[in-house]
């Protein structure tokens, strides 16, 4: 029981931010608004918020990543922490034993936070788990576990553009079964509440399963799309084609691909979400991308804020929130 | 020495025997159970009042570690391990460095456990040449060797060519071959069943199919080979079903179940716990349903440990980066009790999962407690309930994830062909 709570401080404050899943709906939106006060920050002379001075952020990618460590870096040093990028390469299993202790050694400088990517599934709630206990650890991508990050700065984006999520009809369209960035998105959006969740794709990709999860299963982009208010469109890993899991890019694209015809389907003032980075005519067709219901790059700096705000609530936990509040 | 064990209540399965008693042991065999004669002199007397005694318990599946893993356990350690559990006789897979696929090896074990062992050690020969599924091993010289029977440990033999010629070339000799089943091409590199929690988790998944699969080709195997075969730790209940069918068409088929299926279940990876981690994966609630009624119904011969021992580093690592397994020993007693008392299973039913079960699989005569048998016995408490904690287990490896879990069924002396090798702390003997 405790590890589920992991995440959570006895206040009920965020301590890391490891996933969406087991987050309030309160918590959600407290994010969502706090990251509401910090999009104003990047507009003025200096980009700077003096919240987290003389706080120290590692940034531990041990998968490469450029857009989400950039995006990091920039939150962290916007609410003035000093921040350090930390790159480790690791192969699968021979390098894990290292972990524990390349994070012994990192606590040693005492530092305040871990950004933490890595290719397992797990690996944030492992090292949060871990880790000296005045250490906080945000989840930057696990395996295909979660990327809540992201999931928030989606949920960001489309508050943005269409309000409450009661009433919107969501689709998913793509690699579900390896997506950490599907899975923080299902869990916000059922957190949430919205009006239906639809999950699109092959049965490879799209376990039946999936259902648990609170999401409607359809194999065809059709029916998968139809009156939709909000269109997310998932990257596909070229390694896919090597599993058996799909035929052809080309297949995939005629059946799955995202163009201004199938757009047609959704509801006309749909949005169309990605989590970045694009493969233009894989999933999704460059008129699309770059069309006037496509909301990729405001995606890209929502992204700065939400981390602001999530940075700032791990660790300005104790009483020195006030500030931003205002 | 003659040892008495007085006034306990006397349970063997074998014997279909429940009265109390005494039972008496001299030179390393049972000479009287029950009433013993009067003029028996012991120079070892075990109190046994409120207590069970009944014959030492036989595990099919325990990983020593030694040869080749001595950090992870050893035959003394892991022996200890089973003295401290009631177990009397390991049966140990071929998967140890290097591979039990030559006399020599057996050889080896055989003087490492008689030098430094608390515990019989049953050995179980290499199907393959070095477990690779593609050249089979020696099998008439391992059984000449003292192996009870052929396996390939957790690396089941794809290639259906070689598993028939195997088991055709095991079944001109009267071997039984020990199969783990799994289809490596649908287990696909998992760690964890494949369903509504590998989903949520991002953990890749093990299909039940995976298992059930493999299950029917082997039996269809097993038909057309005419050799016997045991299925060891099935963890499907579609699998479980398929192995009773076949065994009601009277192939010569029986089946065992790791002690930590009939209690945990994928929903107990939730929080990423490493030493949940386990082959086969713990599968949905449905399939350790069946598992229990299967245990109920007689379809399991036997209940194991599949035990597993592992050093600390091992499971301190992203979920799936550590490694499968349960150190098992110490709680196999106290944790197929608590299944057989959910199964609603006599005690006496319970006993024989531990005991004339796995003899009969083995083909050994132990496991009871037979005037003339070797004097292996187990001397537990049903009711005692006891904590489990690292400082108690004699295990080099604490790996389990019933640590700190309350469990009920204490044992209090081993004895092994008529040698104590085991009292619990505080126990006068």
């Amino acid at each position: 029981m405790k590890r589920q709570n992991l995440q959570l401080d006895e206040q009920g404050q965020l301590r890391h931010f490891l996933s969406v899943e087991g987050l309030s709906r309160a918590m959600l939106v407290d994010i969502l608004d706090r990251a509401e006060t910090f999009t104003g920050v990047a507009s003025r002379a200096v980009k700077k918020v003096p919240l987290l001075r003389g706080k120290t952020i590692i940034n531990l990618f041990f998968e490469s990543s450029t857009r989400t460590r950039t995006t990091f870096e920039l939150a962290a040093k916007r609410l003035s922490a000093d921040v350090l990028n930390i790159n480790i390469a690791t192969s699968a299993t021979s390098k894990g034993e290292s972990l524990l202790d390349t994070l012994h050694n990192l606590e040693a400088m005492h530092c305040d936070m871990f950004v933490v990517r890595h290719n397992q599934s797990g690996a944030a709630p492992f090292i949060a788990a871990h880790v000296a206990p005045h250490i906080s650890v945000i989840n930057a991508g696990d395996g295909s576990h979660a990327h809540p990050t992201q999931g928030m700065l989606d949920m960001f984006t489309i508050r943005q553009v269409k309000g409450d999520f009661h009433r919107l009809k969501v689709a998913i369209v793509g690699d579900i079964l390896h997506s950490r960035v599907a899975r923080s998105q299902i869990h916000a959006l059922t957190t949430l509440g919205v009006d239906e969740l639809r999950v699109v794709g092959p049965k490879t990709l799209i376990p039946d399963s999936v259902t648990s999860l609170g999401v409607h299963i359809c194999h065809d982009l059709h029916s998968g799309l139809k009156d939709v208010d909000v269109v997310i469109m998932l990257r596909l890993q070229r390694e896919r084609m090597l599993g058996a899991f799909l035929p052809s890019e080309h297949e995939y694209f005629q059946l799955y691909g995202l163009t201004e015809e199938k757009l047609a389907y959704a509801a006309a003032d749909a949005i169309v979400l990605h989590p970045g980075p694009i493969n233009r005519g894989v999933e999704i067709d460059s008129r699309v991308a770059d069309g006037k219901q496509s909301v990729i790059l405001q995606q890209v700096s929502n992204g700065i804020a939400v981390r602001m705000a999530i940075m700032s609530m791990v660790l300005g936990r104790q009483g020195e929130s006030q500030e931003v509040k205002r | 020495m003659r040892i008495v064990i007085r006034g306990g209540r006397i349970i063997d399965p074998a014997n279909k025997l429940d009265v109390t008693g005494d039972v008496c042991i001299a030179d390393g065999v049972i000479t009287a159970v029950g009433a013993g004669p009067d003029d028996f002199h012991a120079d070892h007397v075990i109190n046994a009042h409120d207590m069970v005694v009944c014959p030492g318990f036989i595990d099919l599946a325990v990983h020593l570690r030694e040869p080749g893993q001595e950090h992870k356990g050893t035959i003394a350690s892991e022996t200890l391990a089973a003295a401290a559990g009631g177990v009397t006789t390991v049966c140990i897979p071929p998967d140890s460095d290097p591979v039990i696929d030559s006399p020599a090896v057996v050889e080896l074990i055989r003087q490492r456990n008689d030098a430094t062992g608390s515990a019989h050690v049953a050995m179980l020969g290499a199907m393959t040449k070095e477990l690779k599924g593609a050249e089979i091993t020696e099998m008439h010289a391992l059984k000449q060797a003292g192996c009870v029977g052929i396996s390939n440990g957790m690396a089941a033999v794809q290639n259906s060519l070689v598993l028939r010629r195997a088991m055709e070339y095991a079944a001109s000799y009267d071997l039984k071959t020990f199969l783990v089943p799994e289809d490596a091409h649908l287990a696909n590199g998992g760690c964890v069943h494949e369903g509504a929690i590998s989903i949520r988790m991002g953990l890749p998944g093990i299909p039940e199919c995976a298992e059930s699969i493999a299950v029917g080709r082997d039996l269809l195997l097993v038909e057309q080979t005419g050799v016997a075969a045991h299925f060891c730790r099935l963890s499907s209940g579609r699998a479980m079903n398929m192995v009773a069918r076949a065994r009601h068409d009277g192939l010569p088929v029986s089946a065992d179940v790791a002690a930590h299926q009939l209690h945990l279940t994928e929903m107990d990876l939730v929080g990423f716990n490493g030493n949940c981690h386990v082959r086969p994966p713990l599968r949905s609630q449905r399939d350790r349903q069946i598992l229990l009624e299967g245990l109920q119904r007689g379809i399991f011969s036997a209940v194991c440990s599949d035990h597993q021992p592992h050093e600390s580093s091992a499971k301190l690592l992203p979920f799936a980066e550590t490694q499968p397994g349960i150190s098992g020993l110490e709680t196999l007693l106290a944790l197929t009790l608590r299944a057989g008392a959910e199964a609603g299973m006599p005690l006496m039913d319970v006993l024989a999962l531990l005991t004339s079960g796995p003899a009969e699989v083995l083909g050994i005569a132990r496991g009871c407690l037979t005037v003339g048998a070797v004097a292996d016995v187990c001397v537990f408490r049903e009711q005692e309930t006891w904590l489990l904690t690292p400082e108690h287990m004699h295990s080099k490896g604490k790996n389990t994830p019933f640590m700190h879990w309350e469990l009920r069924g204490k044992v209090q002396h081993t004895v092994l062909a008529g040698r104590p090798v085991y009292t619990a702390p505080g126990v006068a003997s």
